[in-house]
């Protein structure tokens, strides 16, 4: 187990590596960084003066090691617009998108596995063909379709729930919470909904399907043969047997929903890092570009390890597996 | 004549498809005593097993129970509400399925399942129920089992994990056990060693088994009677001696015919010419008509009851004393 990690652990620093290529070289395709940082009067010598105090003269390798030396430090660089570090805008920025994340991804995997169950066990009734349609209509629709089909009910018409932004917020040491508060929940219902609605239609189909092939296997026949309870067969045996499919799916989703909550964060001004990335994009900020970058594959990286890790715990026979390694 | 455990009264299974109705079961009846043994042979699709899950109780839609009746030690289990009905599974009949190696849930422990099913059927507190299954699988042969019990199902080999869903099939001392085809997924070696195992549980708890197989070395061994089963009907059933050496009805023929023996040295074994006919194209008659070398008129137009011959009761017309004068006549 323990040689298990460190292998995904060495992987994951490759995978790392790779994505610190990529965003350095962002650096040197987007032109010349000097040109950002002066002005256009700038004469001559003052930009070599620049270029010199910022280590740009120096041989590319040397630039990347220096580079990642600070990125592993948490250090990305000052931010163009914001004349800030990039580190503490994104910290800033961080639990406003996380919080969005998790509550979607709750919203989604709850109503997901709970339809999946339902529509799998009770594939004829009326209700499961509602939620197969429903799913459709949550696989195809755009995200931000949904995000201002729902802006318009629940705010313009309705008048429930704020259209945009956070609500209050608390503040627990650096992290920022919207979660004690009632504007700070309401504000998040409709962004979690928009944002989670195709992982739950995802979740809700995968959970269906694997029930129904679960439930033909021979050991829940023998369960039956046994005289279990129906409860117990379909909660105890059948349900536990489609989790493996649906932690991969929730845990990769998990990924994708923080670094896709950038769509969902236009839609409703959410402050968060998605929010932040498309004001980069918009003003050429590539140290912020950059340091999206490098977080998001840290976080991929981080669930991938931890969905592994999760198998094991679910599923006995890999953990033989693990231990063997053929 | 003690009332027998199992008492199955011209059984009907039907399955609805879009082509029509399809008749697995056709009228079959048949006793099993207490501590007896019963084999079940046939070819595939003859609907051994389907008699096996009417039996338990585990006929899903589309298939149905048409008719009959089938008795537990004298009491009517087919017509019972779905609830009672899982209260008889397990308790009062066990069943062992064929594969060992996808019976048992991979992702619970052994000991999980077994108390799991003890705790179902009975009233032990959770370390009673443990005690128990060790016991249980003491019994059937696993070797330190106090050890072995929080072993998962991957973990033990095949022939173990088929002592195990025995175990299972044993936690609340049914009066019946259906083993369906229990050997057929297991090494020769091991087949024996799991067939020893059911004759001895048989014997020592006076449980009724019914061996469904289409092994008729497994029959020959173990079977106190064998039932024949053609496309959904018993075609012939006895004393397994009897119905082994001295077969009467065609079919019964032909499989003991193909039966290897190291007394004669046949180059080729005898072989049925055909197939068993699909559900949904049994011929009318005798559904063995079409195979059947001693084929006559009557067997064609007339389904053939089941009559008593000596100790055989056979479906066939070639022992009907009607249809050897009608055979004069013509």
């Amino acid at each position: 187990m323990f040689a298990f990690i460190i292998r995904r652990a060495l992987q994951a620093i490759g995978v790392l590596l790779a994505v610190g290529i990529i965003s350095f070289a962002m650096f040197r395709f987007a032109g010349d960084p000097v040109n950002q940082i002066v002005s256009l009067d700038t004469p001559a010598a003052e930009r070599e003066q620049v270029r010199r105090s910022l280590g740009l003269d120096d041989p590319v390798p040397v630039q990347f090691l220096r580079y990642l030396t600070s990125a592993a430090q948490g250090n990305f660089g000052v931010s163009y617009q914001f004349r800030q570090p990039v580190s503490d805008l994104l910290a800033e920025r961080m639990p406003a998108t996380l919080e969005l994340a998790f509550c979607a991804t709750v919203f989604a995997t709850g109503f997901g596995v709970l339809m999946g169950v339902y529509s799998g066990l009770k594939r004829d009734s009326f209700l499961a063909k509602v939620f197969q349609t429903v799913s459709l209509i949550g696989i195809s629709l755009p995200t931000f379709l949904i995000g201002i089909l729902l802006i318009y009910l629940f705010s313009v018409t309705l008048g429930w729930l704020p259209s945009y932004g956070r609500g209050d917020t608390v503040r627990l040491g650096w992290w920022t919470t919207g979660l004690l508060t009632l504007s700070g929940l309401k504000a998040l219902i409709m962004p979690s909904i928009t944002l989670g609605l195709f992982q739950m239609t995802l979740i809700m189909r995968i959970v269906r399907a694997e029930m129904l092939e679960v439930l033909r296997t021979d050991y829940i026949k023998f369960a039956r043969a046994r005289g279990l309870t129906t409860r117990a067969i379909h909660f105890g045996h059948a349900l536990k047997n489609t989790l493996v499919p649906v932690i991969t799916i929730v845990g990769l989703q998990f990924g994708s929903v923080i670094a896709f909550a950038i769509i969902t964060e236009t839609v409703f001004q959410w402050p968060g890092m998605g929010l932040l990335f498309v004001q980069a994009v918009q003003n050429v900020d590539i140290p912020i570009m950059a340091a999206y970058l490098m977080l998001v594959a840290l976080i991929f990286v981080a669930i991938n390890l931890a969905v592994d890790i999760l198998y094991t715990i679910v599923d006995p026979r890999l953990r033989t597996t693990i231990r063997q390694p053929a | 004549m003690p009332q027998p455990v199992l008492s199955v009264r011209d059984l009907r299974v039907e399955f609805v498809t879009r082509r029509g109705i399809l008749k697995a079961i056709d009228g079959i009846s048949f006793d099993i005593a207490k501590g007896e043994v019963l084999g079940v042979v046939g070819e595939s699709g003859a609907g051994k097993s389907v008699t096996g899950s009417a039996v338990i109780g585990l006929i899903d839609p589309p298939g149905r129970i048409a008719g009959g009746e089938i008795l537990l030690s004298g009491k009517r289990i087919d017509n019972l509400p779905p609830e009672e009905m899982r209260r008889v599974r397990g308790k009062r009949i066990g069943m062992i399925f064929q594969d060992p190696l996808t019976s048992l849930n991979p992702l619970y422990r052994v000991s999980e399942q077994l108390i799991e099913t003890i705790r179902t059927h009975t009233n032990l507190s959770a370390s009673a129920a443990r005690k128990r299954a060790i016991d249980l699988l003491a019994e059937v042969g696993i070797p330190a089992p106090e050890r072995r019990i929080d072993s998962y199902p991957h973990e033990f080999s095949g022939g173990m994990r088929q002592r195990v869903v025995i175990a299972l099939a044993l936690c609340a001392e049914p009066e019946l056990i259906i083993a369906d085809e229990p050997t057929t997924a297991l090494d020769v070696s091991v087949q024996a060693q799991i067939i020893a195992l059911l004759k001895r549980l048989g014997r020592e708890h006076g449980t009724a088994i019914m061996l469904v197989t289409h092994d008729m070395g497994v029959i020959a061994e173990t079977a106190d009677r064998v039932a024949v089963m053609y496309a959904g009907r018993i075609a012939e059933i006895g004393p397994v001696r009897e119905v082994v050496q001295n077969p009467l009805h065609p079919y019964a023929k032909g499989l003991m015919g193909a039966i290897p023996s190291l007394e004669t040295d046949a180059e080729r074994l005898v072989q049925i010419p055909g197939s068993m006919p699909r559900l949904s194209a049994i011929p009318p008659g005798c559904a063995f008509n079409p195979r059947c070398p001693f084929v006559f008129d009557r067997c064609r137009v007339e389904r053939p009851e089941p009559i008593q011959h000596s100790e055989h009761r056979v479906a066939c017309h070639l022992y009907d004393q009607s249809s050897v004068r009608s055979e004069a006549v013509a």
